[in-house]
């Protein structure tokens, strides 16, 4: 509100300096709020240790303990190869004797085992170095890349293919359609208009149970579009996302003054040409941020995804980190956390770099948040 | 070269090579998209699936005529997106306002057809029908066969091949069964019993007289046990010798006995196992009000709602506004910093986002917990008590809205003028007085739409609800049907129809579905007024 333009009012008085301060002070407040959860998730994605309980705002330095026999013994086995990753502590690491007795040597922080110092069959004294541990930075990444159980890189590999054919093909259907309702006056358009509108608000998770039955059926004759298929999911999203984007877009398309194409119709050209020569070339710039923000919007869904999607291999990100969100959030949070700063990566880059287009965007129609 | 007239460029674009091309290209993608439909209609209705058959015809016609008639040529380039939105958006409504009355759920998952179709599957063994000993034969090609022993009559032996049934001659009673016999091998004891999970699923001997293993030692004559009988509309259960009735209406007769929709019933009120799809009217809709373990949970998940979506905008944009505003100021270095900052959560997606919030707010382990409990206060139980789990969803979903109107409403001030400010300065106005009098409400026309679209956008906010604590902690009152306290409609009907555990009951979610609907539509028509969206399609760009 306040007008500094001025550029001949250099002197503030001290109630608008306070006034300045106070407004720093709250927006630096607001971004603590706004940026204490992301700091909090990325400590945790960096965290040596996995649990949420131990975790601190600044993550500790990797460190490599060595580990020291605390009575005499002799070593039986070694369980955990050098090398090794530990992903929860109190992993066995080596099997030894002791006194006689059999004695499972476990891990006492996450890390990987190195310089096993003993080799099978020797013998050890008390305070002798058994093996080191060393932790690192990055072995949460480490085990959301190279765990079986949960293949993240299959399901990112999934997110992003789903993602990018579904917004491919929305944005060359819509934009034909986009351009008809622009160009073209015909009987029915205003009520068409409506009525998609109308039909999009119907949103396709209430539907589910009939696009659930749907896709088994159609999946019986032609398997490719089938549940638990990118295929079958891919024709949902494009279907549900028609509505609104045909709105979209014939906002962009009636932007482009039609003495243009009127121009080029008295030359001879057809609409065919038209539209790929003269409107198409004009608002690709558009057509492609539509394309990046649908994009955005079908990796991030995850509810259509979890429904359809029933095998852990063709599953997207989403639906892989909500297994993350489970009876053992507290044990795997620094794995969860991994997989959340980096699934999160692709969103957060294309939002802050489009940020301008996007409120443009906002402004006609396109929700988020 | 002469100069050619308007016509003759038009005609030229209308029957020229490259239009015969074009039309060529046309008529060969319109045979391939018909013979794939073709073929689905076909499968479809060989499969019984009528309304999926019927659907896709309609669509495929709807394409062919917007093909082929030249006057339709502006639908030509609408068509793709129609026939998708026909077949997942439409047709998937059609099919929830079908379901929404029916009893479609556990229990009743199939067409009464369908369930015919079943029952005439099922076997028993009649009353007096003949029990045998069977020991297991196997050929070289893997074919069982049984060697049966009737005990009662003195050891007859018979052999039942997969097509054939015969008694065996020239065997004296208590005799050593063969190792081989008409080709086949008898198997050993281990082999038997490992084979006999398949044999078991098997039925031998002739189709009059059935044979089918019943159990470890016996196998005997099975026979049909539910018999449909066409001119009674009823199903005869053989064993029991009863007649089972479709239900069309529930109620109780004279002797007191309930009769449910969808079940095939017998005079003594028994149930078969599987019941149909039968149309119950608007039984789901006033379930609503004569429920109680509906009823309750509806009206307040409804309240619910309507003050989850209120109170979500009403925080974003009062949050929003209040750093849009600040954020004004000049004066203030690194502003577009703070800006670019301050909308990083609304670049998150928001299942992650509330993944994160939901471990900081954990109370045992959360890093929120620990901070309250290292100033001396207990933390609050943010996922077991009803009033501060839907806090905990209100503050992160505070979290994740108010970016969102923070830009909007930047560019929305930015668009003031900034005279006005100056005569209402001279009129010796306030700081309060020019906010209330002229920023908000030259704020709200052009921010006040978004707002209704910010509150339909949240009255269906599904993952923040699922995200948090799947709609928990659960409600009482909703007896064995799923219900929480922080659950909205959208996810109330999503738990009816997929809650897992309790049953699925897909009639009355969709019953919930069409009220959602109905709401948010009322809500979308209003704010498309708002927009002034009826002048905006009717002029011509």
């Amino acid at each position: 509100m306040s007008r500094d333009n001025h550029e001949k009012r250099k002197h503030y008085r001290p109630a608008e300096n306070l006034q300045l301060a106070a407004q720093i002070l709250i927006l630096l407040a607001a971004v603590v709020f706004a940026l204490f959860p992301i700091v909090w998730v990325i400590s945790a994605a960096l965290n040596p240790s996995q649990s949420m309980s131990s975790q601190t705002v600044i993550p500790p330095l990797p460190e490599t303990r060595t580990i020291v026999a605390e009575a005499p013994g002799k070593l039986l086995r070694i369980v955990s190869l050098a090398g090794a990753r530990v992903e929860r502590s109190a992993e066995m690491i080596l099997l030894v004797e002791i006194e006689g007795e059999e004695k499972e040597l476990r891990a006492p922080k996450n890390g990987y085992v190195d310089n096993i110092r003993v080799a099978v069959g020797e013998t050890f004294q008390s305070g002798d170095a058994l093996y080191d541990i060393r932790s690192s930075y990055l072995i949460n990444v480490d085990t959301l890349l190279n765990t079986e159980r949960k293949p993240f890189l299959r399901w990112m590999f999934n997110s992003v293919v789903i993602a990018s054919v579904s917004s491919i093909i929305v944005v060359l259907i819509t934009a034909f359609s986009a351009y008809s309702f622009s160009r073209f006056r015909f009987a029915g358009r205003r009520n068409l208009l409506v009525l998609i509108l109308l039909v999009q608000v119907f949103p396709n998770l209430l539907s589910m149970v009939a696009i659930f039955l749907m896709l088994q059926q159609i999946g019986q004759h032609i398997p490719f579009f089938g549940l638990n298929t990118a295929g079958g999911l891919i024709l949902v999203y494009v279907g549900g996302a028609m509505g609104i984007n045909i709105w979209l877009m014939k906002g962009f398309f009636d932007s482009v003054p039609r003495d243009i194409d009127e121009s080029a119709m008295v030359d001879g050209a057809n609409h065919w040409q038209v539209y790929w020569r003269l409107i198409f070339p004009l608002v690709r710039p558009v057509l492609v941020v539509v394309g990046i923000l649908s994009f955005v919007g079908i990796y991030n869904e995850f509810v259509l995804a979890r429904v359809l999607l029933r095998d852990k291999d063709s599953w997207t990100l989403m639906v892989g980190l909500w297994q993350f969100i489970s009876a053992t959030f507290g044990q795997d949070w620094g794995v969860f956390a991994a997989g959340a700063v980096i699934g999160a990566l692709p969103s957060l880059i294309i939002y802050l770099s489009l940020q301008d287009q996007i409120v443009g965007g906002l402004t006609q129609g396109a929700v988020k948040g | 070269m002469a100069e050619i007239s308007y016509e003759q460029k038009r005609k030229r674009g209308r029957y020229g090579p490259a239009a015969i091309l074009r039309l060529g290209a046309v008529y060969l993608g319109l045979m391939i998209v018909d013979a794939f439909a073709l073929f689905l209609v076909y499968a479809f209705a060989a499969d019984g699936v009528w309304e999926l058959a019927i659907t896709i015809g309609l669509i495929t016609l709807m394409v062919n005529i917007i093909n082929l008639r030249r006057d339709l040529y502006a639908l030509r380039w609408i068509a793709p997106a129609l026939a998708l939105m026909c077949l997942l958006v439409v047709y998937p409504i059609a099919y929830t306002v079908y379901v929404s009355f029916t009893n479609y759920g556990d229990g009743n998952l199939l067409t009464k057809s369908q369930v015919i179709k079943l029952l005439s599957r099922e076997t028993y063994l009649p009353e007096g029908g003949k029990v045998y000993a069977w020991d297991l034969y196997q050929n070289t090609a893997g074919e069982f066969a049984l060697w049966l022993t009737d005990e009662n009559d003195g050891d007859k032996y018979y052999f039942a091949t997969m097509t054939d049934f015969s008694p065996v001659e020239g065997l004296a009673a208590g005799g050593e069964k063969p190792a081989d016999y008409q080709g086949y091998r008898k198997l050993s004891r281990a082999e038997s019993l490992r084979a006999s999970g398949q044999a078991q699923d098997l039925t031998f001997g002739t189709e009059a007289a059935p044979i089918g293993i019943a159990g470890r030692r016996d196998a005997g004559e099975f026979a049909q046990r539910y018999v449909y009988q066409d001119e009674l509309d009823a199903v005869l259960d053989r064993a029991s010798d009863s007649m089972f009735y479709p239900v069309y209406e529930t109620g109780r007769d004279q002797n007191d006995k309930v009769y449910r929709t969808g079940q095939f019933q017998n005079e003594a009120g028994d149930t078969l196992r599987t019941g149909f799809i039968a149309n119950i009217g608007l039984k789901n809709y006033r379930s609503f009000l004569e429920r109680d373990d509906i009823r309750i949970p509806l009206t307040r998940i409804f309240f619910w709602t309507i003050g989850f979506s209120f109170i979500s905008v009403l925080s974003t944009f009062t949050v929003g506004l209040l750093f849009a505003l600040l954020l004004q100021n000049r004066r203030i270095p690194y502003r577009h910093a703070f800006r670019t900052l301050l909308i990083v959560p609304w670049a998150i997606p928001g299942l992650i986002s509330v993944a994160v919030w939901k471990g900081m707010l954990n109370p045992n382990l959360g890093v929120i917990s620990n901070m309250l409990r290292a100033i001396g206060l207990e933390p609050p139980p943010f996922f077991i008590d009803p009033g501060w789990a839907k806090a905990g969803i209100l503050l992160v979903n505070l979290w994740l809205g108010y970016p969102y109107f923070m830009l909007v409403c930047s560019g929305a001030l930015a668009a003031i003028p900034s005279d006005m400010y100056e005569a209402a300065e001279v009129d010796g106005a306030g700081w309060w007085n020019k906010f209330r009098d002229l920023t908000l409400p030259m704020l709200l026309v052009a921010v006040g739409p978004l707002l209704i679209a910010s509150f339909t956008y949240n009255f269906n906010n599904f993952v923040i609800i699922e995200a948090y604590n799947e709609g928990g902690p659960p409600m009482v009152e909703s007896g064995t049907l799923p219900a929480g306290h922080t659950d909205i409609l959208i996810s109330y009907a999503f738990r009816l129809a997929f809650g897992g555990g309790r049953g699925a009951d897909f009639g009355l979610a969709s019953a919930i579905t069409i009220i959602i609907f109905l709401m948010v539509a009322g809500v979308t028509l209003l704010q498309y007024r708002l927009t002034k969206g009826w002048e905006e399609t009717s002029e011509n760009v």
